[in-house]
């Protein structure tokens, strides 16, 4: 591993033109040729949109791809979980909408906290997304005249969000899926399911491969790539209650981290404002209501603290529609982090509902008046279908109860605008890199940057590294492949022989705890501090105490569980430090020491225009800190408004 | 409340497997039962005992990892639900519970309650999509379709792979799955152009892999998490009556497209 400094980072986002640029830069990078592609081999990570559709997309060009996911099939990512929609700058409704505004709108929700060049360009090809999903069968929704459907979604006002009922995810998951199969069966992709990468082989400075333990017999192999694509989703389970698929988890991108890979902005964490309220220590997820509900559903708390009264019983002068009160231009549809910090604010004052206290309302009476039963069910259906099977409640009959949960991660690897790390070769798709939506990501917009990188960009880059790098060919004998190998070994011993009490999910449960108490939708200072003592405390006791039964070579979900637990430890102290080291408030990111008088985020430009790219410097020193200036030619930052 | 489960365990593909008897207390009615069964593990840990293994991710109905028969019925046997958005609301105390895999000749159990579904991946992989290389489509309103098609295609395209058609089927058929993919293309103008070759490659794969055939029971619709119609049935059996008059036998021969 590399020793101590800090390192060159260059972001490679062209200059000039911003309308031009990814043409400009297209027309510069190399290209492999037909015939050589199909003696490059490429390693793809991971099997949801960013990772299925690259995977897809690769194997087309012909090229030959490995391609693994740690779930059955690569059609289980939690890409299939995405309910509302994804955003194309079509401007199909004639509303305003162009590229340009979908670029200002996700550079401007971002809290100028992103790479320009990078967001001009998802703009760019979302349009050419919706046409491949179109062409692929995706079922989205139509108007009766046979075009495309949208609707307005989280933040925007144009209708700009294409969506397939409440399953979008889903949908465009499936279709990327049956993509990759096709390839699958074409021989180009060879899919390795239930394999988890467990570590990440760099020979003389470059990601040349992996090390995978078979989840079904524990076995470990080795495996060469001449490039790595990692596109292996969120952090956000580091907070053990998330709306995250269990499975989720930081393993790839946090031991590539600790191979050379610079992690950026791990601060900044989004956190939903609409899931539903938690129940009981025994709850092991927590689940989202797409934020579409806010389009029509109407969110309110009563105006008297702890007035415990049923929703029914409170006048409609004794409620405070307090989204619509404190933002008259945006109501219900202001940004995310917005929204969240809205619904903890009326909490803390005591005016939260439900047996916790810890939920607002959201309240679909006046639409079911405005719009009846039949247009609703149509919009809405399958999610109070949903809502009523997890709470047993009808939101026809009495209002939904929502409360913000973690549900997406800003932070990521450090890529640049071909989308590779710092770690030549490593290359870093989706929610798994920092590229793109700032310190807040607008809704619809995860789904549409999956596809932008898999689809779209790291066809083109891809080819670029491998024609100007010489590919040797490596047998696992190779220093490096073994100490990847014994590395792993070691964590396996060490996770197995610990033979402690304590369960791993116990320990998931603590660390979630205090990073969502400290860490969460509002930090300071002294908190974060404490939060980083709590976690390195409790890392160590992990070590020592936990209880990991079974072997490796079986079937053994404890021990998945507790190898992607301690990663979790050593990713938490690293969000605690750059919460700390960012001295300002900025999108999800709400340090309580700097905000507005009115209790919005207050942004630092002079000191904090910059993305904090995090480099490690091994288990006994503290991580050290690089940072690339963010420049804006386009978009001048400004205090975000949505009054 | 308080239940008693009798879970199927099974170390791996080779043992013999057996029901053992387990007694959950303290069962609350807002948990899930996959929840309930993490209580259960939990303790089971704590007592060095090995926990029950189990397929689950997203634990909201939408990955299709879940799913086990609870009293031999695939997902518990209510209406339009995985296991995983099941919740304890509708036991009640002293319930006994019998927890056994899929069975299927096609799915092999992997451990406890896991089995292999790749037979599905590889059914799709046959001939489930439409052929369409990243960056050739047209634009995403040149072809209008229908509103009833497009519907049509969604209701169908709602499948998750959860396999729970093939275990609820007493033939192990996995006609419902092959016929929701089947009908979900068919629906659209963009997967004409395959149509027939899609309904020979499907049908053949799902017949490679041990899937028997559907004799119109329709267990699969009753136990179908997402309420996939028996018409998808219908569907692609006429489509593969078609296609076998219509393709010409190279065309099927070569396989794989």
């Amino acid at each position: 591993m590399r020793g101590g400094g800090h390192m060159e980072m260059v972001s490679n986002a062209p200059t000039g033109p911003i309308e031009k640029s990814w043409e400009t830069h297209k027309f510069g990078l190399k290209l492999v040729s037909p015939a050589n592609k199909r003696k490059h081999n490429i390693i793809v990570v991971g099997t949801g949109l960013a990772g299925g559709s690259a995977a897809a997309s690769l194997g087309e060009l012909g090229y030959n791809v490995d391609c693994f996911c740690f779930q059955d099939s690569p059609r289980r990512a939690h890409s299939i979980a995405a309910q509302g929609g994804i955003n194309a700058a079509k401007n199909y409704h004639n509303d305003g909408d162009s590229v340009y505004r979908l670029f200002y709108d996700t550079v401007k929700g971002g809290d100028f906290r992103s790479r320009e060049a990078n967001v001009y360009r998802l703009a760019q090809v979302s349009v050419n997304i919706i046409d491949q999903c179109v062409a692929q069968g995706v079922p989205f929704a139509r108007e009766y005249g046979g075009l495309l459907d949208n609707r307005s979604f989280g933040g925007a006002q144009v209708s700009r969000t294409f969506y397939a009922r409440g399953q979008t995810g889903q949908q465009l998951l499936l279709g990327a899926y049956q993509a990759l199969e096709r390839q699958v069966g074409l021989g180009t992709v060879k899919m390795y399911p239930r394999t988890e990468m467990l570590d990440l082989i760099v020979i003389d400075g470059r990601a040349r491969g992996i090390v995978t333990r078979s989840l079904c017999d524990g076995k470990l192999s080795v495996h060469f790539g001449d490039a790595v694509v990692l596109a292996t989703g969120g952090y956000g389970n580091v907070f053990y209650l998330s709306t995250n698929a269990k499975g989720s988890n930081a393993t790839a991108i946090w031991r590539a981290y600790k191979r050379g890979a610079l992690f950026a902005n791990p601060c900044y964490t989004q956190i939903h404002p609409t899931c539903i309220p938690h129940s009981g220590d025994y709850q092991s997820k927590l689940t989202l209501m797409s934020e579409s509900l806010r389009n029509d559903g109407r969110i309110w708390v009563p105006k008297k603290a702890g007035d415990k009264r049923p929703p029914a019983s409170i006048p409609e002068h004794e409620r405070d529609y307090y989204l619509e009160r404190r933002y008259p231009s945006f109501g219900n549809l202001v940004p995310r982090d917005i929204a969240s910090r809205a619904a903890k604010a009326v909490c803390d004052e005591g005016r939260g509902v439900g047996e916790t206290g810890l939920g607002v309302y959201l309240d679909f009476s006046d639409a079911l008046k405005r719009l009846g039963r039949h247009k609703l069910d149509e919009r809405y259906g399958n999610l109070f279908e949903m809502y009523e099977r997890i709470t047993g409640e009808n939101p026809y009959e009495v209002p939904m109860r929502i409360f913000p949960a973690t549900h997406y991660t800003m932070g990521g690897l450090w890529v640049d605008y071909n989308l590779m790390s710092t770690v030549p070769g490593l290359f870093v798709l989706g929610e798994a890199n920092f590229s793109d939506h700032g310190a807040n990501r607008l809704g619809a917009s995860a789904l549409m940057q999956g596809l932008a990188d898999g689809y779209f960009i790291i066809p083109y880059t891809i080819g670029n590294y491998l024609a100007s790098t010489k590919h040797e060919k490596y047998s696992e004998d190779v220093p490096a492949a073994k100490e990847a190998v014994a590395n792993v070994n070691i964590i396996t011993k060490k996770l197995l022989n610990a033979n402690g009490k304590r369960t791993v999910d116990s320990y998931h449960r603590e660390l979630g705890k205090i990073l969502w108490e400290y860490c969460g939708m509002s930090r300071n200072a002294a908190g974060l501090k404490k939060a980083a003592g709590m976690i390195a405390e409790l890392r160590e006791d992990f070590w020592r105490n936990v209880r990991v039964l079974g072997s490796n070579e079986e079937f053994n979900q404890s021990l998945e569980k507790a190898g992607r637990v301690a990663d979790f430890f050593e990713l938490g102290e690293l969000m605690c430090a750059d919460a700390l080291h960012r001295n300002e408030s900025c999108g999800a990111h709400f340090r309580e020491e700097y905000q507005t008088p009115e209790g919005e985020a207050l942004r630092d430009d002079a000191n904090y225009s910059y993305v904090a790219a995090w480099e490690s410097q091994g288990a006994r020193r503290p991580a050290s800190l690089n940072k690339e200036p963010l420049v804006f030619h386009y978009v001048k930052p400004s205090q975000r408004s949505y009054k | 409340m308080k239940l008693i489960l009798h879970v199927w365990r099974q170390k791996n593909a080779q043992d013999r497997g057996r029901m053992v008897r387990y007694e959950v207390p303290g069962v609350n009615e807002h948990m899930s039962f996959l929840e309930m069964l993490d209580v259960l593990n939990q303790g089971l840990i704590e007592k060095g005992e090995d926990p029950i293994a189990f397929d689950h991710d997203c634990r909201e109905g939408i990955c299709g990892m879940c799913g086990f028969m609870i009293d031999g019925k695939a997902h518990g046997g209510f209406k339009g639900t995985t296991v995983c958005q099941l919740h304890m609301r509708h036991f009640k105390d002293g319930d006994e519970l019998y927890l056994e895999p899929w069975r299927a000749a096609a799915f092999p159990v992997v451990k406890d309650l896991v089995v292999d579904r790749s037979a599905f991946d590889r059914i799709i992989a046959a001939g489930g999509f439409i052929s369409v290389p990243t960056g050739s489509a047209p634009d995403g309103n040149a072809i209008p379709v229908r509103k009833q098609d497009a519907d049509l295609a969604m209701d169908a395209a709602a499948c998750i792979g959860c396999g729970a058609c093939v275990a609820a089927c007493p033939n192990a058929a996995a006609a419902l799955f092959v016929g929701a993919k089947i009908s979900h293309l068919a629906h659209l103008p963009q997967g004409q152009a395959e149509r027939n070759r899609r309904a020979l490659s499907m049908v053949r794969q799902m017949n490679r892999e041990g899937f028997a055939n559907c004799t119109n029971i329709g267990e699969c619709e009753a136990a179908c998490p997402k309420q996939i119609k028996l018409e998808v049935i219908a569907q692609s059996n006429a489509d593969y009556i078609r296609a076998a008059f219509r393709e010409r036998p190279e065309t099927v021969v070569s396989g794989v497209g």
